[in-house]
Parts: C-alpha cells; structure tokens; sequence
C-alpha cells in the first residue's frame, strides 16, 4: 500500500472527517465511511464528475462475531460502486452493530431496495426509511436472523402461512392514487 | 352513484317502447371495474421457475404489480461457511444451472486473485472455450422457452437438440451433464480429452445453425414483432439505476461487458464484439443473445486455434494436490494431500469483490477470509435478482401476456435469484 488510489484520496480529501480508514489490497479499494455520513458520501459517489460512481453493483454485510481480528463493530455493510465511465470500482463499508440504523440508500439507486431487505432480513440491520423493509429470502415467519454468525447452521423451523404480498400491493396502490 | 344505478339498472330491465337503444358506453358504466388481483406463479408453467407476482389488473391490463421471491432459497451463503474453499464449487454450480461452468469460473477466479495465484496459459483458454459454450447454451435456454411462451413451439426444438448436444460434449469432458463442478482453484478438474476442440468446434456450429434458422423462422413474423416490439422497454438511465448488467443491460443501449472493461483470461486478445441494443423492449432483450451467441462462437473458434499447451495446473503448493506417486510412496507427499483435503487451502486474511461476466450479466463474489481454510463469507451477487427486482415495474401498464413475455426475455434462473 505505498501509494493511494485516486478515489480513495479524493473521498479522504472531500470527507476528511467522515472517512475513518482506507485500505487497498489486491487491486480492491476500500473506504471506511462513519454510518452517519453514509449517504451524502455516496450521493458525493455518484454525483461528483470525477467518480461518477452510476452503479450501485452490490449491497452485502458481514458478520465479524467471530473474526480472529478485532473490528470497530460486529456488522459492516459493504457498498460495491461501479464507474461505468471511469471503469473503476470502490468499496464503501459502515460499520454498525444490530441496534444501530443505517440511512437507506434507494433515493440514490432502485437496485438498493431490495438488496437492503436482503441485509434486513440475513442480518437484521434496519435502513431508516427504507420504503418496504421486509423479509425477501425467508419466510415472513421466520425467526432470527440466518446469516448471523451465532445462528446454527442446521437449525430448522416449521413455517406455513402464505405471504398475500397486499400489504406492498396497498402501498403501490396508493402510491399510484388507485383504490379497489 | 350506487341509487342512481340501481335506477337505471331497473329501467333498463322494463321494455322501453320510446327512446334510444342502449350504446356500448351504457353497458360499460353498469359494468362492475373494481380491479382484480392475480396470483401469477410460483408454480406457473409461464414464470418458469420459482417465481411469484401479485398483479393488480383492469381487464388484462397490469396497473400495479409487486413480487416475492425466495421459493428456491436454500442458504446458500450460510451453508458454504462450513466447507472448505474448494467444497464450495460444487455449490456454485447450482446457481445458475444452465450454465454451471461460468459460476464455477466466477467463484475460482475470485479465490486465485485472493490467493495471489496465476493459472496457466492452457487453463486460461480451457476456461474461456467451457465458458463461452456455456454462455451459449444459456442463450439457448432463454431464446427457446421465450418463444415457446409466444406459441413458437418448433423453436425450442431447433435449439434444444443443440444444447443437448453440448450437454453430451460437457458429459464427457467433466463427467456431469448440468452441473459440471469443472474449475478447481489453481486448475481444472481434468484436461481436454482427444479430439474435444473438434466436437466442440461442430456443437458451435450446430447452434450457430439452429440460430440462424430460428431468426430467419422469427425475426420477421408479425406476431413475435407485435409481442415484442415496445412490450416494457427500459431506458438506459433506468437500467443502470435497477442495477442490470449484461444482455438485459446492454439491450437498453449501455454498453458494459466485463469481458471488455476488465478484460481477463486474454479476452482483450480475441476479435470479437459486444452487441447492444437500442430500445430496452423485449425485442431487443432476446434478439441481443443471438448477437452474443454469435460473438461466442467467434471467441471460441479463436481460442481452439491459438490453444497453447502445457499444464493446467498451477505449480503453487498452496492448492495443487501433489502427485498420486507422492501422496502413496512418501509422508511428506501424504501430509500435503492430507492437510489440502481436509484444512482446505488457507487463503490469506482480507477480502476481495470479484465480477466475472455470466450469461446473465455480472455474477460478483465478494468473499471476506480469516485466513483459515475455509471462507469467512461468501456473498454472491447474482445477476437475476436485480432484474426481478425490477420486474415488477417495468410490467406495470402493460398486459398479462406481455409479462409473459417480458420474464422470459429476461432469463430468470431462480436457483441464482435465491440462493
């Protein structure tokens, strides 16, 4: 890591105050955002000509429970940006722990809907106005979050009832300003 | 509202003497226009697959639509925690199924950048040439079923009998049909077998063929133009900001393939094309794959030509299980065998995000390792999921026989779509 990548110096440059670390590490590079600062950070991303970040590509977390080296906080939320006109990739990440909020990202990108209710729902960390924070992999019913570390792997749950989905449809209905 | 229909119901029911003979527009006000909602799928022959909507409609008309998804899901993520990062290829393979070979590459290719490995040459085409072939028989799996959907029902056969023919050439380069497992971190599961290039070399013209008289049986037929011709086009801002990437990317006029942005395994090296579309209908979303189906066969034809030899194995001791002759007649040899079957490769501490271009678009591996055998995380991106995402909308307006349509075009593989 002798010298920094041009979007990493930029974004230290622009947030030097909300830019906690980066890092670069096989040609990947990272940025490590304060969650409070998340979205105009990635606004700045996507806006600003010299990034040009228009791909929100992925929207993952991670578990750091049990990893070997000490993290600023259990989970992170990683950010994939994708330039399409500078053909360059960054990684945002958020550290958060389970009670803590994340501002959503789906003003920005539609792509970010339902990746954000993917992360709910596997990790169960909230995005602050998402539109429809739900469940999308599991069943409505299901208990805990399963791609948390202290999850057990084989643990099996009994799940029946069917989702009717008129909870969303009501909401897109009223957002159309159509009744039934 | 409701008293003066009851009214006008009444009168109409007496015989009128004098006056003038209901119209058309008089019976459609009596109609009761409350909308409808519909169930389409999971289990409907037409969402092949897994995959369910909830349609709100006025007549046939789709005024809102929402989706759900996750039929198929089966941990995925959580399950390949527990294995080694070799067990995990035969997982990937059943991401998307029709076309094993290119998850395989997506997920090897990810672990050999984080190990800091680099493959052989011969490795490198073997991987473009399965690859492109894959990408080709997904095509198929696409361009046949979306017809069929359309009542072209001969199409699937012209195309089909070619994918099985690849599936038979698959069968005895890998030893499995639809889930190859073929790429090994490091390597290949085994070597092209005598006279592969030239099998493969006729099942690439086998479907450079079916295609041809597919377009020339659709292209030009007046009722695949009226279903699909401006059915749920999607513009190139929209589709950007849905997240598409591949052919349904590239049919709303954006250019972006992996393969030419950042190139990898000589794809730079080779003459070929990406096809882009202009509209983002449906039109353009299935037409885009014959072009890509024909930009594979030319990928492919090169890379047999300039094949190279040698090994296909890495020569890092990291990953390459040592020879048989070694792990039987001395310890040190039965040590190494041992302790890469059973601990796994350690793959160096730090995490990695890297996109490979598959059939459906940028299949993404970002992988998080503690530097132990076995990985910390895996998450996948997976193509699919970001075009059902926007399925939903982008049907809105239109008809139940135009999503139909609109679903096939964008080649829903629910086995990647939930994991």
């Amino acid at each position: 890591m002798s010298e920094m990548s041009p979007v990493l110096t930029k974004l230290k440059q622009r947030f030097p105050g909300d830019v906690v670390s980066t890092s670069s590490w096989r040609g990947d590079d990272t940025a490590v955002i304060k969650r409070e600062a998340i979205t105009r950070v990635l606004e700045f991303c996507k806006n600003d000509p010299d990034l040009a970040f228009n791909f929100l590509m992925d929207l993952s977390a991670v578990d750091y429970l049990t990893y070997p080296k000490a993290q600023p906080a259990r989970f992170a939320v990683a950010y994939h940006l994708y330039s399409l006109s500078k053909n360059q990739r960054v990684r945002l990440k958020v550290f958060a722990n389970a009670n803590e909020e994340i501002e959503t990202a789906c003003p920005l990108w539609k792509s970010a809907n339902w990746m954000e209710r993917e992360v709910y729902d596997q990790y169960g960390l909230t995005f602050k106005n998402h539109p429809n924070l739900k469940r999308i992999l599991n069943h409505q019913e299901f208990v805990g979050h399963p791609l948390r570390k202290d999850y057990p792997m084989r643990k099996r749950q009994p799940l029946g009832s069917v989702d009717s989905l008129m909870d969303e449809m009501e909401k897109r209905l009223k957002a159309k300003g159509l009744r039934y | 509202m409701k008293a003066a229909d009851d009214k006008k119901m009444t009168a109409a029911a007496e015989p009128e003497l004098t006056g003038t003979v209901p119209g058309p527009e008089d019976f459609y006000q009596d109609l009761h226009t409350d909308l409808m909602f519909l169930n389409y799928g999971p289990s409907h022959p037409a969402t092949h697959g897994t995959l369910r909507s909830l349609l709100a409609l006025d007549g046939e008309t789709i005024v809102s639509a929402v989706g759900e998804i996750g039929y198929l899901h089966r941990g995925f993520e959580k399950s390949v925690e527990h294995k080694t990062y070799n067990k995990v290829i035969p997982y990937t393979d059943r991401l998307n199924y029709c076309s094993a070979i290119l998850n395989n590459i997506g997920y090897t290719k990810a672990v050999e950048r984080m190990l800091d490995i680099e493959i052989p040459d011969r490795t490198k085409f073997i991987r473009v040439i399965v690859g492109e072939l894959s990408r080709m028989i997904d095509h198929l799996v696409c361009i046949g079923p979306q017809f069929v959907d359309m009542g072209a029902l001969t199409n699937l056969w012209y195309v089909f009998n070619e994918r099985e023919k690849v599936y038979d050439v698959l069968d005895k380069l890998t030893g499995a049909r639809l889930t190859n497992s073929y790429c090994r971190v490091g390597g290949l599961y085994r070597d092209f077998y005598d006279g592969c290039e030239k099998d493969i070399l006729q099942v690439v013209k086998g479907i450079e063929d079916a295609i041809g008289e597919v377009e020339k049986l659709t292209a030009k037929n007046r009722i695949v133009i009226d279903r699909t011709v401006g059915i749920c086009p999607v513009s190139a801002e929209d589709a950007i900001s849905y997240g598409f990437t591949g052919p349904t990317l590239r049919a709303s006029g954006v250019n972006y393939d992996i393969r030419k942005a950042q190139p990898y395994y000589y794809y730079d090296t080779f003459d070929w094309e990406v096809p882009v579309g202009t509209q983002g209908d449906t039109w353009d979303r299935i037409y885009v794959r014959f072009y890509e189906i024909r930009e594979s066969a030319k990928i492919i034809r090169q890379a047999i030509k300039n094949l190279p030899g040698g090994p296909i194995w890495t020569e890092d001791k990291r990953v390459k299980l040592p020879e048989k002759q070694d792990t039987y007649q001395n310890i040190e040899g039965l040590i190494n065998h041992f302790k890469l079957i059973f601990e796994g490769t350690r793959v160096p501490a730090g995490e990695i995000y890297d996109a490979s271009e598959a059939a459906n678009g940028e299949l993404g591996f970002y992988i998080t390792s503690d530097g132990s055998g076995y990985p910390y995380r895996v998450r996948v991106r997976p193509p699919c999921f970001m075009n059902f995402a926007a399925f939903p909308e982008i049907i809105e307006g239109f008809m139940i026989a135009d999503a139909t349509v609109t679903l096939g075009s964008l080649n829903i593989i629910a086995g990647e779509l939930d994991r």
